[in-house]
């Protein structure tokens, strides 16, 4: 798909340059030169948006770094020293702070695109899974930089956090111990979440790199989902997707300036003002929003089955949901990618947006308040089967029952039917 | 097919061995010990990186606590901390003793007694769980068994505990009742130094 290369070297400097080391052509290739399909829709820009907020949080992150101490002792004292002392650290924590939550909003934007659109389908596989991989160090990123302020909800949520480890059966106890470095979440385990705080963004880079590169030999799916079959289907990246990057760029930060300066704390928890105490455990304990769904989930299974507790199956619950999504190329058995031309698979996936919506309502509210008329914990089965009913059941089903409206010829063929009326 | 049977032999190491070349050669032996060695070195290389995240021996080492509860007066509980986590002592009154007997054994989630300073298979019985000839004590790590939160004192629908976190609820014994927590409120190790001092660990 990327076909041969058509950078030429032209000064001097550039020609000495390519034969060492050729790296302006693989820039030029890249993110010049590149064919994109020529019918991307603005969905299609919340890669490059990923991108950005990756640099924004390793920026704001460096930055904050140099400020803050990891120690269990003054950590929630050099937060509040960034917030009222050091020069513009306000807002350097409020950009990393909403950043996370802008990251997520991406993300989720980003994945549903690629679940509509089929992105996932052959022959982009790996492209799939390696945004899984992102997905989940993303979390793991975001998880840990929560714990760093050191507040009630940091420390509540890292010691409900690191006990789900104790559901598995003999190795649980142990690994848990070898997580948090003691008997209780304290300084130890401050001091390796902020290592590995620091460390993660620059995985995440590292598998975005590879990301971009499967992404780059089968090159990119569109809104009709079709393959691209000659030049007539593509224009290059510069100046077309490159303007129209920078353009739903924009318009996000506005976006995510909006919340930095005019709600900065609106996503956050009040409680996490309160510094740690590990006597008290604060009267409602909730995630962050982008963990919610997983969160209703995990409290959805209140009950054995068989051998396994409630323990163990709600964290397996939680975590199977995250791992199925690594097994959907194959799930998803209807040779027809874009859901434009899939009239029953657009309703269920419809549903399962929805769905996943609900879902996150459910894990903000406590398990035992009464949502239209039943326990929310109720609702939140009936929301877990439906997630898992659609990858598992739906999606391997539709591909045999359900019969897709004609697909186009090609992507220009489309484009000039559509122009003509 | 013998080891590294696929890989073409070099010919001095056919000729150095033997006239059957399907034998393996000295210098697949080597090979294959040499990378079996370096397997082992590596791991061995790799587990102070992975064990350094452990508690160290001074995280470990077995910290006592000693608490007077003589100011405890029925109804009343103290809180400590041991090993980083809250103990929780607490003078019981009659109703709560009478509470905690009454319950029968089968109505419990976890049949076991979970206490330190009993046998591991012991029944949950409310004079298991109390400390051994004065069943108004009762010591508790309060740590919830769900995903370790602290559970508030007298609350909940059984008159013990409730946990904030997951809705999970312990009767007057600290026994699970209802809610995810898979299992009772652990006793840690403790003694009666004098009739008003317990040394807990």
């Amino acid at each position: 798909m990327s076909g041969h290369s058509t950078y030429v070297p032209r000064t001097a400097i550039g020609k000495w340059f390519e034969a060492r080391l050729p790296i302006v052509r693989l820039l030029h290739d890249t993110a010049v030169s590149y064919p994109t399909p020529r019918n991307l829709n603005a969905l299609w820009t919340f890669g490059g948006i990923l991108a950005m907020m990756l640099v924004v949080q390793i920026v704001t992150g460096i930055v904050l770094a140099m400020h803050y101490a990891a120690e269990s002792h003054v950590a929630f004292r050099s937060v509040e020293g960034i917030m009222r002392d050091v020069n513009w650290g306000w807002l350097i924590r409020y950009l990393h702070a909403n950043g996370a939550s802008m990251f997520f909003i991406a993300v989720y934007v980003h994945i549903f695109r690629g679940l509509y659109y089929g992105s996932y389908k052959a022959p982009r596989e790996i492209l799939w899974i390696l945004g899984v991989i992102i997905y989940l160090l993303m979390m793991a990123a975001a998880f840990m930089g929560y714990v760093l302020p050191w507040g009630q909800m940091s420390f509540w949520g890292a010691t409900v956090i690191t006990n789900f480890f104790t559901a598995l059966p003999i190795v649980g106890q142990p690994i848990q111990t070898l997580l948090i470095g003691g008997f209780s979440v304290d300084n130890a385990t401050l001091n390796r979440f902020y290592s590995l705080h620091y460390l993660l963004p620059f995985l995440i880079a590292g598998v975005v790199v590879l990301h971009i590169w499967a992404l780059h030999v089968v090159g990119q799916n569109n809104p009709l989902g079709i393959d691209v079959k000659n030049d007539k289907d593509t224009v290059p990246f510069t100046p077309f997707a490159t303007s129209k990057d920078a353009m739903w760029m924009v318009l996000f930060l506005i976006f995510y300036a909006w919340f930095v300066f005019y709600q900065p704390n609106f996503l956050g928890h009040p409680d996490n003002y309160i510094e740690a105490n590990p006597l008290a455990t604060p009267a409602h304990i909730v995630p962050e929003w982008y963990f919610l769904p997983f969160y209703a989930i995990l409290r959805a299974i209140d009950f054995n089955l068989g051998p396994i507790d409630s323990k163990l199956g709600g964290v397996l619950a939680m975590f199977g949901a995250i791992a199925v999504l690594a097994f959907l190329p194959w799930l998803d058995t209807s040779k027809v990618r874009s859901g434009r031309f899939r009239p029953i698979f657009k309703v269920a996936f419809w549903l399962f947006g929805l769905n996943a919506l609900f879902l996150g309502f459910l894990g903000s509210v406590k398990t035992d308040d009464i949502i239209m008329g039943m326990q929310a914990v109720v609702w939140a089965k009936l929301s877990t089967l439906y997630y898992f009913l659609y990858f598992l059941v739906i999606l391997p089903l539709l591909g045999y029952i359900e019969k897709p409206r004609p697909l186009p010829v090609s992507i220009n063929d489309a484009i000039l039917a559509k122009s003509a009326h | 097919m013998p080891i590294g049977g696929g890989r073409p032999a070099r010919k001095e190491a056919i000729l150095a061995e033997s006239d059957t070349p399907a034998e393996p050669t000295r210098r697949d032996f080597l090979l294959h010990a040499a990378g079996a060695f370096g397997v082992v070195g590596v791991a061995a290389a790799a587990w102070p990186f992975v064990d350094q995240m452990n508690p160290d021996a001074s995280t470990r080492a077995l910290a006592s606590v000693e608490v007077d509860i003589s100011g405890v007066q029925p109804g009343q509980a103290v809180t400590v901390m041991w090993r980083g986590k809250p103990v929780v002592i607490r003078n019981r009154t009659e109703k709560e003793i009478e509470e905690g007997k009454a319950v029968k054994l089968e109505d419990l989630k976890d049949p076991l007694s979970r206490n330190a300073n009993g046998g591991p298979e012991d029944d949950a019985s409310d004079a298991n769980r109390a400390a051994a000839g004065k069943e108004n004590i009762l010591v508790m790590t309060k740590v919830c068994t769900h995903l370790g939160c602290i559970p508030l004192d007298e609350s909940g629908e059984f008159g013990g505990w409730f946990c904030p976190c997951h809705g999970s609820q312990y009767d007057t014994a600290g026994r699970i009742r209802k809610g995810p927590a898979p299992e009772n409120l652990p006793i840690p190790p403790y003694a009666f130094i004098s009739d008003t001092k317990i040394r807990i660990g």
